[in-house]
């Protein structure tokens, strides 16, 4: 890089170009998890719902031995895999298409289309879906002349919006990959007399897996703090997104030691990624 | 790698199913703003305009709008100084815990925004409330500004990686001043990844809910806490679904403004 610290100065215009970011994080965002973290200590006075300040660790504990926080916590993690799987299995033929088959403009188009839609606003396509799934919405109008019912407001649908939301991010990261892949490669291996299984398997696979998980980052993040979507579409559902949500008024301790099971499940997933490479291909 | 026939026919058949169910939603929104039938049954019985002149009186909507264009411009401003910053600093300079502080620029993507909504709402209580700092515009400056320093962050980054040192060298070199350097060669070569990362910050302000919804305070409604708010009123539903069909059609430009200014066919990254 350009700038080596034997150079005069350098270390003073290091100190100019890093001090006003790391302020603001460390004051802003650390600052505030901190408290969160501590707050997470703290009880709530049963009878005036004061938050009373006196160490202790009963908040963790009660989401640890409390079945009820468990079961929402697996709910939680088992829809984030689910969504995760759905929009691998939907965006890999779709990035497959826009990097290898569709070419110029028709790719350039295609690229657009995905995009496009990120723009359109993350509360306006959950509310689209909660038109389309509702009684009288053209879900069940579809459904109604084969003799069936569309899933309605619930678990199902909190799925299908997720992974409707998140296909983009999940799109974009594997096509980049795609289509980076030097096309000599595919060639020489296919001179090596592979054929089109054990190229996937041995050349394509190799180049695909980091931007499968940097999608997965956002499909599976996402979907571990969304608590919008099941508010909107989820019928009676809870995940840990609407239960903290529903507890920050009544018992911020408790809302603050339950963020802690999100936050710990994004960070494990984050530093398996890290291993494979993948934060470089977000 | 040669495709088959068949594997080229699947491939688009699963692409066009896939790209018709990201837009049928959308296209429903914009059939439904004109849909005579407040709860939007399906088919639609008659058309109407009368939504359309309801949201453009909708004074709620207009004060949210004008709300959501402040915080997003104050919290693109700060975003576009502290993420171009930290991208010098980590990309032209070696030092000790770098790789901490790209993985702490990122951070506040990669968390949950509930968690991050709390924390937020936990600390300005604590410090700015007792200050005399009530909830308001501001606090939803800081939150926004706090996700996406990042955005900008990897936007310069990306760039500084791909146009290396060599010119800002070569500047230094024939005698041009830091400064000048900074003016003449690195900046002109950095502006399209400033205005992307300057329009995904702006957007991804303009559409945030969960952290604006802890950080906001009772008064300050944005358009998506205005959408957020109004969704469940039966009377309000077609002003509201109105204001959709407005996004989603409006959501052409700034795609359109991205490509044509930066060389990049996504036109910046996330």
């Amino acid at each position: 890089m350009s700038v080596t610290e034997r150079e005069p100065g350098a270390r003073a215009r290091l100190a100019a170009l890093l001090a006003p970011p790391l302020l603001w994080l460390i004051l802003a965002y650390l600052g505030s998890l901190a408290v969160l973290l501590l707050s997470a200590f703290w009880t709530t006075d049963p009878f005036t719902s004061d938050v009373v300040h006196s160490f202790t660790a009963d908040n963790f504990r009660e989401i640890l031995t409390d079945p009820v926080y468990r079961t929402v916590a697996l709910r939680t993690l088992g829809i984030a895999v689910v969504v995760t799987l759905l929009d691998a299995l939907l965006a890999l033929p779709m990035a497959f298409f826009m990097a290898w088959v569709a070419t110029g403009r028709l790719r350039r188009a295609l690229l657009v289309a995905v995009l496009t839609p990120l723009w359109a606003g993350y509360l306006v396509k959950a509310y689209a879906w909660r038109v389309m799934l509702g009684e009288h919405g053209i879900v069940n109008a579809v459904l109604a002349p084969l003799g069936l019912h569309g899933p309605g407001y619930g678990t199902t649908a909190v799925v299908i919006v997720l992974a409707y939301l998140w296909l983009p991010y999940m799109i974009l990261p594997l096509h980049a990959a795609l289509e980076r892949l030097p096309a000599h490669h595919l060639e020489a291996s296919a001179d090596l007399g592979a054929g089109t299984l054990r190229t996937l398997r041995s050349v394509v696979a190799p180049a695909v897996r980091p931007a499968l998980l940097a999608g997965s980052v956002f499909t599976f993040s996402l979907s571990l703090g969304d608590y919008l979507t099941v508010q909107i579409v989820g019928g009676r559902t809870q995940l840990l997104g609407n239960v903290i949500a529903s507890q920050v008024t009544l018992d911020l301790p408790l809302a603050a030691a339950l963020s802690a099971v999100p936050v710990v499940l994004v960070v494990c997933y984050l530093a398996a990624v890290r291993r494979a490479g993948a934060l470089d291909s977000l | 790698m040669h495709l088959s026939r068949t594997a080229r026919i699947v491939l688009g058949c699963v692409t066009a199913a896939g790209l018709a169910l990201i837009y049928l939603p959308l296209l429903l929104v914009l059939l439904n703003s004109l849909n005579a039938d407040p709860s939007f049954g399906w088919p639609p019985g008659a058309l109407t305009g009368e939504w359309w002149r309801r949201a453009l009186h909708s004074a709620g909507a207009r004060d949210a709008l004008w709300t959501s264009l402040q915080a997003g411009l104050w919290a693109t401003a700060l975003a576009l100084v502290l993420g171009s910053l930290a991208a010098f600093a980590v990309h032209r300079h070696r030092f000790f815990g770098r790789q901490t502080v790209s993985f702490l620029i990122v951070l506040p993507l990669a968390l949950p925004g509930i968690v991050t909504g709390i924390a937020l709402n936990a600390a300005f209580r604590t410090v700015l409330t007792p200050l005399g700092i009530g909830f308001g515009l501001f606090t939803v400056v800081v939150g926004h500004a706090t996700f996406c320093v990042v955005i900008v962050f990897n936007n310069v980054a990306a760039r500084l990686r791909r146009i290396g040192p060599s010119l800002a060298e070569a500047s230094a070199d024939l005698g041009a001043r830091p400064w000048q350097t900074l003016r003449h060669v690195t900046f002109p070569a950095l502006r399209p990844a400033l205005f992307a990362g300057a329009l995904l910050a702006f957007a991804l302000s303009f559409d945030e809910v969960v952290v604006t919804t802890f950080t906001a305070g009772a008064g300050t409604r944005t358009l998506p806490i205005w959408i957020y708010e109004n969704l469940a009123r039966p009377h309000q539903a077609p002003v509201v679904n109105v204001v959709a069909a407005l996004l989603i059609a409006l959501s052409v430009l700034p795609v359109r403004a991205a490509q044509r200014l930066s060389s990049d066919p996504a036109g910046g990254r996330l």
